[in-house]
């Protein structure tokens, strides 16, 4: 693992106003760094996606600092929000948020669109990406022909086009059965694997936990606990046995 | 190629009956304008075209004239008054005024009578498909447009009628001379013309001035203007803008045009702005999914932008294959709808201008979306 690609440094959100105001998130220390997968664990209403949306920079802090390599948030306006979207934060959504009317190498190929990389360039690296998450000869189909575990992957090879230094996953595997959810978390663990990137990963599932390197709890809007995941364990034996 | 106009092209395409209700919607509006725009362009060719044809540097017309068809008249006392001016060769009379045309079969029609002497420069017909100008000498005789044939009951050359209880005689036709009024012109010498009408022979509507060669046009006008009592002197550009302010928008036929124009183009821009908001509505996930993977506002503006010049080019090629139609379908016809280039290019000018004011409601939606929503949804 390396430096810290993400941090939230004292991170409070208050959402909504007037009687309806509610604090989100209450003082939140995170950090993510290269080569980690992280798992962000805590019940429903507990401040996950609020913290995902603020890590992502779609939402901006009400208190704290949020560096996101190394460039702090505050102040940021909505554009300049975007482009740190563009440059450092690749996002997989639960319900993968393809574009139903775009063949799956063009769904890819729009993360370098929007980035106004010229079209050759974009088709190419688009391909390759598809490769990366094993549907190199999916890409002309359109996502109503793909199935759900399918369509994720193609969401996961736009997230990952970019090449950038966060990938931030929600919830990805929960409307996936066993099979896609493993093979979707295989290519996450996959694509964290490199020193310049890291993965954290919203999610209820348990079933993922054996993927991760570290398990953030949150609840009420505070992390209220970190420990190794399956990964860091599977990882720690393995370096035992190479000891003995 | 950009993803741009491909997703732009996809949203637009991607619920027929939408994208079916757009190109309606900019269809309609780009026929009705065309045809408003069409007549006004006839309507504005049509009103002057006598004085455009009529071969004069000056016209002494009565003081006050609004127009061509102004019924006033001139005494021939300021003729000679103009013909004293250094610098006049020579003022031909012309006499204008409505008449009733008999049939054969007893029917009348209204006719208006443009009469001036043969033997002179003046307002003579032109486009002659059949006999000529020297025909008119014959006693009797008049030139009708074949566009009129119909109306006047007429076959052609030879075909005879009454005017004021004498003998009117085709002796002459011509092609494409039409009255934005619809009544048909006949052309007849001076003197039957003034008979036609009921003029005395001491009278005349205008005089159309011709000047000695080298003569300078402002300063044989001054002269002209201080010699007579009750007439203006006006050059063929002022009497012809003259007649075209007053029938334009002295009467409001030009501001009904003009008003049936406006309709058309607020009709087409609610439908488009109606549909491309339901459009961007309907697409507002991926919008903000575009927005949540990083894409700028621009990026976003530029999909629904171009939606809406997608909407314009296929609306307007479709309005102008109609527009093409109606033209042709017109074209004989007392009022055509005439069309130009510079019009086909002011339509679409219009029609993209539209459809890009129609996206500002759309644009205003996406400009609200919370990337964050994309978790939510």
């Amino acid at each position: 693992m390396s430096a810290p690609i993400l941090e939230a440094i004292d991170v409070a959100k208050f959402l909504g106003q007037g009687a309806g105001r509610v604090q989100a998130l209450k003082g939140v220390g995170l950090t993510l760094v290269g080569g980690e997968l992280a798992l962000l664990m805590g019940p429903s209403g507990s401040g996950k996606t609020t913290l995902l949306s603020i890590l992502g920079c779609m939402l901006t802090p009400t208190s704290g600092t949020v560096l996101i390599g190394g460039q702090s948030t505050a102040g940021a306006t909505a554009e300049d929000l975007a482009k740190l979207r563009r440059e450092h934060v690749g996002f997989v959504f639960q319900s993968y948020h393809l574009f139903p009317t775009l063949s799956a190498v063009d769904n890819v190929r729009l993360a370098l669109d929007v980035r106004g990389e010229d079209a050759a360039t974009s088709r190419a690296k688009a391909k390759e990406a598809m490769a990366v998450v094993g549907l190199g000869h999916k890409l002309r189909s359109y996502p109503r022909e793909l199935s759900g575990g399918e369509q994720q992957r193609v969401a996961i090879a736009r997230a990952l086009v970019a090449n950038p230094s966060a990938v931030l996953a929600d919830e990805p595997t929960a409307a996936l059965d066993t099979d896609n959810g493993q093979t979707v978390m295989s290519v996450l663990a996959e694509i964290a694997k490199s020193s310049s990137r890291g993965v954290l990963v919203v999610a209820h599932d348990p079933r993922i936990i054996p993927f991760a390197h570290r398990i953030i709890h949150i609840e009420d809007g505070r992390i209220v606990g970190t420990e190794p995941g399956g990964a860091a364990k599977s990882n720690a034996k393995s370096n035992g046995k190479n000891k003995l | 190629m950009s993803l741009v106009f491909k997703l732009a092209r996809r949203n637009l395409f991607h619920d027929r009956l939408r994208f079916i209700a757009t190109i309606i919607g900019v269809v309609f509006s780009i026929v009705l304008v065309t045809v408003q725009m069409g007549l006004f362009l006839s309507f504005d060719r049509t009103v002057t075209t006598m004085i455009d044809h009529a071969d004069a540097d000056l016209w002494i017309v009565p003081r006050g004239t609004k127009c061509f068809e102004d019924p006033s008249l001139l005494d021939e006392r300021e003729r000679f008054r103009a013909l004293s001016v250094e610098g006049v060769r020579e003022a031909t009379p012309v006499a204008i005024g409505f008449a009733q045309w008999r049939m054969r079969t007893g029917n009348t029609t209204p006719v208006f009578i443009v009469a001036s002497d043969v033997r002179r420069n003046g307002l003579h017909p032109w486009n002659l498909v059949a006999g000529n100008l020297d025909d008119l000498s014959i006693p009797g005789a008049v030139a009708i447009d074949r566009s009129y044939f119909n109306r006047l009951g007429s076959k052609g050359l030879g075909d005879t009628a009454e005017i004021r209880d004498q003998k009117a005689e085709v002796t002459a036709v011509t092609s494409g001379i039409r009255s934005f009024t619809t009544t048909p012109y006949v052309f007849t010498t001076l003197d039957r013309g003034r008979d036609y009408v009921g003029m005395m022979p001491s009278k005349a509507t205008y005089f159309l001035v011709h000047l000695t060669p080298g003569a300078n046009v402002e300063v044989v006008r001054r002269r002209l203007n201080a010699a007579l009592t009750d007439a203006e002197v006006l050059t063929p550009e002022e009497f012809a803008g003259r007649s075209r302010s007053f029938w334009l928008f002295g009467t409001g036929a030009g501001a009904a045009l003009f008003a049936g124009a406006l309709l058309g183009l607020i009709v087409g821009t609610v439908i488009v702005a109606q549909t491309l908001y339901s459009s961007t509505k309907d697409h507002i996930n991926e919008f903000a999914t575009l927005r949540a993977i990083g894409s700028s506002s621009r990026y976003i503006y530029k999909v629904i932008l171009f939606q809406a010049v997608l909407s314009a080019v296929i609306g307007f090629a479709i309005a102008a294959g109609i527009g093409w139609v109606i033209v042709k379908a017109t074209a004989d016809t007392a009022l055509p709808v005439v069309m130009t280039p510079m019009l086909l290019v002011s339509l679409f000018s219009l029609t993209v201008a539209m459809c890009v004011l129609s996206a500002i409601t759309a644009i205003v939606q996406v400009m609200r979306i919370d990337p964050a929503m994309v978790f939510t949804r």
